[in-house]
């Protein structure tokens, strides 16, 4: 599914990504875990697409194809979404408009037609009642009043319905209380499939609770330091990062 | 029956009678000499036939109209126009236009697709002259038929002059007098044609008005001048211009519409504007000056302007209303979007007179590319408007790094008992929402067109439904290009 090899990059000319070399299988889910600062978001960019982050070696293959080259809307309606650490506020667009636009856009690049109104509805419908989301949150503008709880879950349907192939969440657990984070984990798991892979980005294990990865690894400086079961999670929860921080320094 | 007697005679006097002022009209000619001047104005008046009065009156404007400098306070810079270097009257033309779409611009057709127009509207549109003309005739005749029912009158002005005399009389000019301002004085003098609007007591219109269904619609263009009447207690919705790019071999377009809001009426006045903007050079475009006010006369009524503005190279516009009744309402909701070159300067003027008037303005303006946008307002609230009420909204959006955006608002308060407020903000297209629009699998224009939509949408709201759906993909087209 994804094949990172050898991965440096840089913003602003500082080097963030130091060789990094990852691979997910369909079905498999990974988390990432590191302390602040050690590159996590920058691979959840670069996966994306955003401007500013430069590749200076090393290549990415999605599928079997060069996932560099393509523009991040290409990316998208290939099947890779990420779920946003700070989701962005869209005011006036409710988020029904967002969805469609967006579900829509996928299915042209894919040569399927646009859903009618009636299908798109009934589609929603069903995804919202399933994360516990009220119709309500579907006619307010994309996340613009939401409570942190409330963009996390909506990253969740969003993620729901466009039902990605590879979905990257990035700090999905962050600022979350505890029942939010139970729905939030919730929604991951409900998509979990054969044929779907995930990248779990976070800085705690708690997450980890509910989520259960089949492997973990640890970034660090820039590198994959360390690569475990689920019990990797366990270990860092006790002791820390510290061994990895002060190992490279 | 005698109407059309009556209106028939008085052509053929006018036709015939020598022209007081001292020359002879010569009317055989479809087309008036080129440029400006007392004969030129004599022959336009001939051709239509008008009364004595109202060639008069067409004549005290021009006069006036030589003594006015050219307004030059807006935040807006072009050459000087040449008067004498243009036709003022030609007839319409006939056989000139495409003879199928095949003819046409094909970007012109594009923008046509784009925007969904179906084939028979798109060759109207084109001007391409084949039998959908007719379609629209039978359109618009069963269109008036109902109309004529409940006893409302929409035609053109230069109809609504020979039937309907004493009613343009009595309003032409009496809220935007001949010698308000320097276009608007021009087209006093020499406007050819627009439409005319007249609501009896108690009667809601019961359908939208548009210019699109007004027969012999065709070539009113340059110096248009639209009269709206609403009689007391009538409801009238009027929707001018269109959503398809237009095309016009005039380069100073100085219209004037006038709204008269009688006791208890309601006047809604949406337009979308779309005047060619001129390349992205800004060459070629349109001058689009123009002069529109309403009065809102009697107490407890309304005018509500809303306007999306998306082409010609200049816009110089300011839709105002006239607060005098008691009690009565303004409102103007305005989208303007620039790209490439153009420059607007638009806005509104909210002049409350009578108790307890209220007004709210909610205008965003969006500039791209090298453009500039600039909203300029006007509150002003005389000593007896007491209890006087107005909330203003002004947001601009930037997209780029090289376009320009202004805020003008004045503010005149002259009775302490008024609350006036305005708010005001400026952004920049957030990078970050387009992130995350591409993200999401929405290419990077489908992307800018829906965060400005979402930008515009209390305005958009406020349009008329079929017209709102069009007016969002307008905004899209309007915005290719501006970045990447």
């Amino acid at each position: 599914m994804l094949e990172i090899t050898n991965l440096h990059a840089t913003v602003d000319g500082k080097a963030i990504l130091k060789g990094i070399d990852l691979t997910i299988q369909p079905g498999e889910m990974h988390a990432i875990m590191g302390p602040n600062g050690s590159g996590k978001s920058t691979l959840a960019y670069i996966l994306s697409g955003r401007d500013g982050y430069e590749v200076t070696e090393g290549e990415v293959r999605y599928e079997g194809r060069d996932l560099l080259v393509m523009a991040p809307e290409e990316r998208a309606a290939e099947g890779l979404f990420l779920a946003f650490q700070y989701p962005v506020e869209i005011p006036g667009v409710p988020n029904t408009t967002f969805l469609k636009e967006a579900l829509n856009a996928g299915r042209k690049h894919r040569g399927e037609g646009p859903l009618d109104a009636m299908q798109f509805l009934k589609l929603i419908r069903q995804k919202t009642q399933e994360l516990g989301m009220t119709d309500e949150m579907l006619k307010r503008a994309v996340n613009v009043g939401f409570s942190g709880g409330e963009k996390k879950r909506n990253e969740i349907l969003q993620m729901a319905v466009l039902e990605p192939k590879l979905a990257v969440l990035d700090e999905t657990d962050s600022g979350l209380d505890i029942d939010a984070l139970k729905t939030v984990a919730d929604g991951v798991n409900a998509l979990r499939g054969p044929d779907r892979s995930m990248l779990v980005i976070t800085h705690y294990q708690r997450l980890l609770n509910y989520i259960v990865p089949d492997k973990v690894h640890v970034l660090a400086q820039g590198r994959i330091a360390r690569t475990g079961g689920p019990e990797l999670a366990e270990e860092l929860e006790a002791k820390g990062y510290a061994e990895f921080t002060t190992a490279a320094a | 029956m005698a109407a059309t007697v009556e209106t028939a005679q008085t052509v053929k006097e006018v036709a015939e009678r020598k022209y007081k002022y001292g020359f002879v009209t010569e009317i055989e000619s479809e087309t008036a000499p080129k440029g400006l001047g007392e004969e030129v104005i004599g022959f336009i008046s001939a051709k239509k036939g008008e009364p004595d009065w109202l060639l008069e009156w067409r004549l005290k404007a021009y006069r006036h109209w030589l003594t006015m400098p050219e307004p030059l306070w807006a935040n807006v810079t072009f050459d000087a126009l040449d008067y004498q270097d243009a036709y003022y009257y030609s007839a319409p033309k006939t056989a000139e236009g495409p003879k199928s779409l095949e003819e046409v611009d094909p970007e012109l057709l594009r923008t046509y697709e784009k925007l969904g127009i179906p084939l028979r509207e798109q060759e109207m549109l084109a001007g391409v002259a084949v039998d959908a003309v007719f379609d629209s005739v039978s359109v618009a005749t069963t269109f008036k038929k109902k109309l004529h029912e409940v006893g409302v009158i929409f035609c053109s002005i230069s109809e609504a002059v020979q039937t309907h005399p004493e009613l343009v009389r009595e309003y032409l000019g009496s809220v935007v007098p001949y010698a308000d301002n320097k276009h608007a004085t021009l087209n006093s003098a020499v406007f050819t044609d627009g439409s005319f609007v007249y609501v009896p007591k108690g009667v809601r219109c019961p359908m939208e008005l548009s210019t699109y269904f007004r027969i012999n619609a065709a070539n009113t263009g340059q110096f248009e001048r639209t009269l709206i009447i609403a009689d007391e207690g009538s409801y009238v919705s009027y929707l001018e211009g269109c959503t398809a790019p237009m095309r016009d071999e005039h380069q100073l377009h100085a219209a004037v519409v006038e709204l008269v809001a009688l006791k208890d009426a309601e006047i809604k006045y949406s337009t979308v504007q779309n005047w060619y903007p001129g390349d992205e050079e800004g060459r070629g475009g349109i001058f689009n000056f123009v002069t529109k006010r309403g009065a809102c006369r009697g107490d407890n009524s309304k005018i509500s302007w809303t306007q999306v503005e998306t082409g010609s190279a200049i816009t110089w516009k300011y839709p105002s209303c006239i607060l005098q009744g008691d009690n009565s309402v303004g409102e103007f909701y305005s989208i303007a979007i620039t790209n490439n070159m153009q420059q607007a300067d638009t806005g509104t003027k909210m002049i409350h007179l009578g108790k307890n008037t209220r007004s709210r303005i909610i205008a965003k303006g969006i500039s791209a590319g090298r453009s500039n946008s600039t909203y300029r307002g006007l509150v002003k609230v005389s000593p007896k408007a007491h209890g006087a009420r107005n909330h203003t909204q002004c947001d601009s959006l930037l997209i780029g790094e090289r376009c320009g955006a202004h805020t003008v608002p004045y503010i005149e308060s002259k009775n302490r008992s008024a609350r006036v407020e305005h708010e005001a903000t400026t952004s920049k297209i957030s990078e970050d929402q387009l992130f995350y629009c591409r993200q999401r699998g929405i290419g990077e224009e489908e992307a800018v067109a829906l965060v400005v939509n979402g930008f515009c949408r209390e305005v958009l709201q406020q349009l008329p439904m079929e017209f709102a759906v069009e007016a969002q993909k307008l905004v899209g087209i309007s915005l290719e290009g501006s970045v990447g």
